[in-house]
């Protein structure tokens, strides 16, 4: 098993920590992984995007111009990698904001409204745990104990108290992701 | 099995520091390697090992006080990036006179001048053919993963005080910025004052009672003495080319076509010649992971085993490629493909220079 | 009375003064009349009374003082030109219970090295410096330097140092001085007897210093004469400083004990 994906969005909408946490998740399973994140100038209050590979086996190159699944949470992000996504690909986004809607009919689409349930959930930090629950739940590539783990791992000890939320995220996430084509 | 973490391999390169004895270390920030002397200091080695780490106030003063404490026969480092590894170039030759043991990590970005800071592999020149003044080469390993950040730490300070010489590992921004899966080594304890001066003689920490003083110095006013001291330098390194050439291979056996890739090179390369296999064309890949000393043997046994043309691929305009054309001497065909000035080749374009330049040219 | 051959000179009950063991016995590479060598000789004496002699490391410069480690005998590095400080820093964070000194003069110290210096001076570290200002580039041949005195001729100011287009001569010492890292500030010559012992006094002060575990650096300038590179004879060139050096330089201490000393 190879999964390529790409998260993108905003700067502090928390595309790096969820990649993070998905590759964490991965070596709880004893799979290799890569985390390669866009770096320098287009950082600074721009775009953020993050190329993340879970694998059985050795990986070869970390940066991709193809991918397994594009996790989208703008529209710039959109423009950039609705294109990217490998023909039978899945593209999961956040309508919030966004005025394109996708329009590809070769790749599977899904539609997670993370930004809403956060919101509702009375703290928007945990959204994008919401959109990673919607992505697991399309593609179950970890397990939900090993998210955990990796949650553990990847978390200081003095936010470990948050885990729960996290998971309460990740379960209103796999519960509400729709599936648009 | 040791610990087993995510790391970037800027923080990989830190931990494996801590991890291996060194004493110091003293560096400058620059991006895109910054995260190293960041995750020293939040780290507080002090507290774990007794390792010192100083912010300098340049890169030349970095490398200066490597000159100092290796000098010492303490274990010291520094990491930088392009820009200020080309600063570091008149310590590392006057180390290098002085046959002063020490670990440089270049985590490149993209050139001349200020350039980018995005990943590239276009301070090849300058790593292999000694960099500064003088006749004299350094060694140098190119990590091709979050792994050898980790593991090229300790086997560069082997190196480096086996040979008394600074050691270089060239990395790119890729391998200093992305996370991989990384199992860290045991902690090795950091030599005693009492050990560092028993090992190592040479060493200026205090004359030993009754013995003469040492001197360490690239100063040779007489020419003949100059030339003498050189000749011993030139032995040293036909002891390196004979002892410590490190290389990897992928599908070389039954391959008509080589890619040759060093560090992030190699890891896209990797991905087009399993491309390359699914349209039926049998590549290999041959990475070398000692720059200097460069893998020539592997070279010239796949020249005589009849390979059908190589394949460079650089993160530069075409460095590494004159190593090879020396090896392979027009034997059979030498291609370069390059993306530079901080752009990441694609593995489906490797593919396509490779169909172009060598197969279909 | 009879004639005293050389070998009676020499024999123990006949000397009125030993030079100190860790000096060797190398024929000094300075000119004739230079103040190198006795600031050599203050420091080993120094050192030597200090017991110091097997737990000293020393930084020899780029300049006349190049092969300093040719005479001082003890453990030495000759380090990149200006890079001393940043040598001695290293030494003296991983051997701090070693006595580490920079010996270096004012090209080395005040042109090339002048960020090394301030920030080993700003950061203090536990180090002895010394400085030699002869206002001139002795070793290459007599070019100017950053502390040539307006007006004086050298090399690269054939017609004296211009201080509109060639700039003003820098009293690092001074600069130093106001530095929160420095200690101790002295400056120094060692011209006379009387100079030569003040300056001993000086340089054994900024080694106890760091003997004493005290933090920040000791710093100790000396004025000295460049009979060959001003093109006077030794005894004309000390009186040639006395009269235009020590004026713009003055002697004596800048900083002791980590205050500034007011200024007569």
């Amino acid at each position: 098993m190879t999964e390529e994906i790409i998260i993108a969005g905003f700067g502090g909408q928390g595309v790096l920590s969820m990649g993070k946490i998905l590759a964490y998740s991965g070596i709880m399973q004893d799979q290799e992984v890569s985390w390669f994140p866009a770096y320098g100038p287009e950082m600074r209050g721009g775009t953020a995007n993050v190329t993340v590979i879970l694998s059985d086996e050795r990986i070869s190159s970390p940066t991709l111009t193809a991918y397994d699944t594009a996790i989208i949470l703008n529209q710039q992000s959109m423009d950039k990698f609705e294109e990217t996504v490998k023909p039978g690909g899945v593209l999961i986004y956040d309508p919030n904001g966004i005025t394109h809607h996708p329009t590809r009919k070769d790749i599977k689409i899904y539609k997670i409204e993370g930004a809403r349930i956060a919101t509702e959930m009375g703290n928007t930090k945990i959204f994008n745990m919401v959109v990673l629950g919607g992505y697991l739940k399309v593609k179950p590539i970890v397990k939900m104990d090993n998210v955990i783990r990796g949650l553990k791992k990847s978390l200081h000890e003095r936010y470990h108290k948050l885990i729960p939320l996290n998971e309460d995220a990740i379960t209103m996430g796999m519960k509400n992701v729709i599936e648009i084509n | 099995m040791g610990e087993l973490r995510l790391m970037k391999g800027n923080e990989a390169l830190a931990e494996a520091a801590i991890r291996a004895g060194v004493d110091g270390y003293f560096g400058y920030p620059i991006t895109p390697q910054s995260e190293v002397i960041e995750y020293l200091m939040a780290e507080k080695p002090f507290d774990r090992t007794g390792m010192i780490v100083l912010q300098a106030e340049s890169e030349v003063a970095s490398i200066n006080m490597l000159y100092g404490g290796g000098g010492t026969g303490k274990k010291v480092m520094t990491s930088s990036s392009s820009p200020g590894i080309s600063l570091m170039q008149e310590g590392l030759s006057y180390m290098a006179g002085a046959e002063i043991p020490c670990v440089v990590a270049n985590v490149v970005r993209g050139g001349p001048g200020l350039g980018d800071i995005q990943p590239a592999q276009s301070d090849y020149f300058q790593s292999v053919k000694g960099g500064g003044h003088g006749d004299y080469r350094l060694p140098v390993l190119a990590p091709a993963s979050v792994q050898e950040m980790s593991d090229f730490v300790p086997l560069s300070f082997d190196l480096a005080f086996k040979y008394r010489t600074p050691v270089l590992i060239v990395a790119d921004g890729l391998i200093g910025q992305m996370m991989e899966k990384v199992e860290l080594f045991d902690p090795v304890p950091r030599l005693t004052d009492e050990e560092v001066i028993e090992r190592y003689p040479w060493a200026t920490n205090g004359k030993p009672k009754g013995q003469e003083r040492r001197i360490l110095t690239s100063l040779h006013l007489d020419p003949y003495k100059l030339e003498k001291h050189n000749m011993l330098l030139q032995e040293k390194y036909r002891k390196l080319e004979a002892e410590e050439v490190r290389f990897e291979m992928i599908d070389c056996e039954t391959a008509d076509y080589i890619i040759i890739a060093y560090g992030s090179s190699a890891r896209i390369a990797q991905k087009s010649i399993q491309l390359a296999g699914e349209e039926g064309i049998k590549v290999g890949l041959l990475r070398p992971i000692s720059l200097w000393p460069f893998p020539k043997q592997p070279i010239d046994d796949l020249v005589k085993k009849g390979v059908k043309g190589f394949l460079a691929v650089e993160m530069s305009a075409g460095q590494m490629v004159e190593d090879v054309r020396l090896t392979v001497r027009e034997r059979t065909k030498v291609e370069h493909f390059g993306r530079y000035g901080g752009v990441i080749h694609s593995p489906e374009e490797v593919l396509e220079a490779l169909k172009n330049q060598l197969i279909g040219g | 009375m009879p004639e005293l051959t050389l070998q009676d000179i020499i024999k123990p009950e006949n000397q009125v003064y030993v030079k100190t063991k860790l000096m060797t016995d190398n024929t000094l590479s300075y000119c004739p009349g230079c103040g190198h060598g006795t600031a050599h000789r203050l420091i080993m004496e120094v050192i030597e009374e200090l017991g110091r002699e097997n737990e000293t490391i020393g930084i020899a410069p780029v300049g006349c003082s190049v092969l300093a480690y040719e005479f001082l005998n003890v453990d030495m590095q000759e380090a990149a030109h200006g890079r001393a400080p940043a040598v001695a820093t290293a030494i003296k964070r991983l051997w701090p219970g070693k006595t580490v000194f920079s010996y270096q003069g004012d090209g080395d110290l005040a042109a090339i090295g002048t960020s090394e210096t301030i920030h080993v001076c700003n950061r203090g570290e536990q180090i002895v410096m010394i400085f030699i200002n002869n206002g001139i580039y002795g070793m290459t041949g007599g070019q100017m330097a950053p502390t040539t005195l307006p007006n004086m001729k050298t090399s690269t100011s054939p017609f004296g140092r211009e201080v509109l287009t060639m700039g003003n001569p820098l009293k690092m010492t001074e600069l130093v001085a106001q530095l929160p890292g420095t200690y101790y500030v002295t400056r120094q010559a060692v011209h006379t007897p009387s100079a030569v012992r003040k300056s001993k006094r000086a340089i054994r002060k900024a080694f106890q210093n760091q003997l004493d575990g005290i933090p920040g650096v000791s710093f100790v300038e000396i004025v000295s004469n460049c009979n060959s590179g001003w093109k006077m004879t030794p005894t004309d060139s000390n009186v040639w400083m006395e009269e235009n050096m020590f004026p713009f330089y003055e002697l004596g201490d800048l900083k002791v004990n980590g205050e500034i000393v007011p200024k007569k």
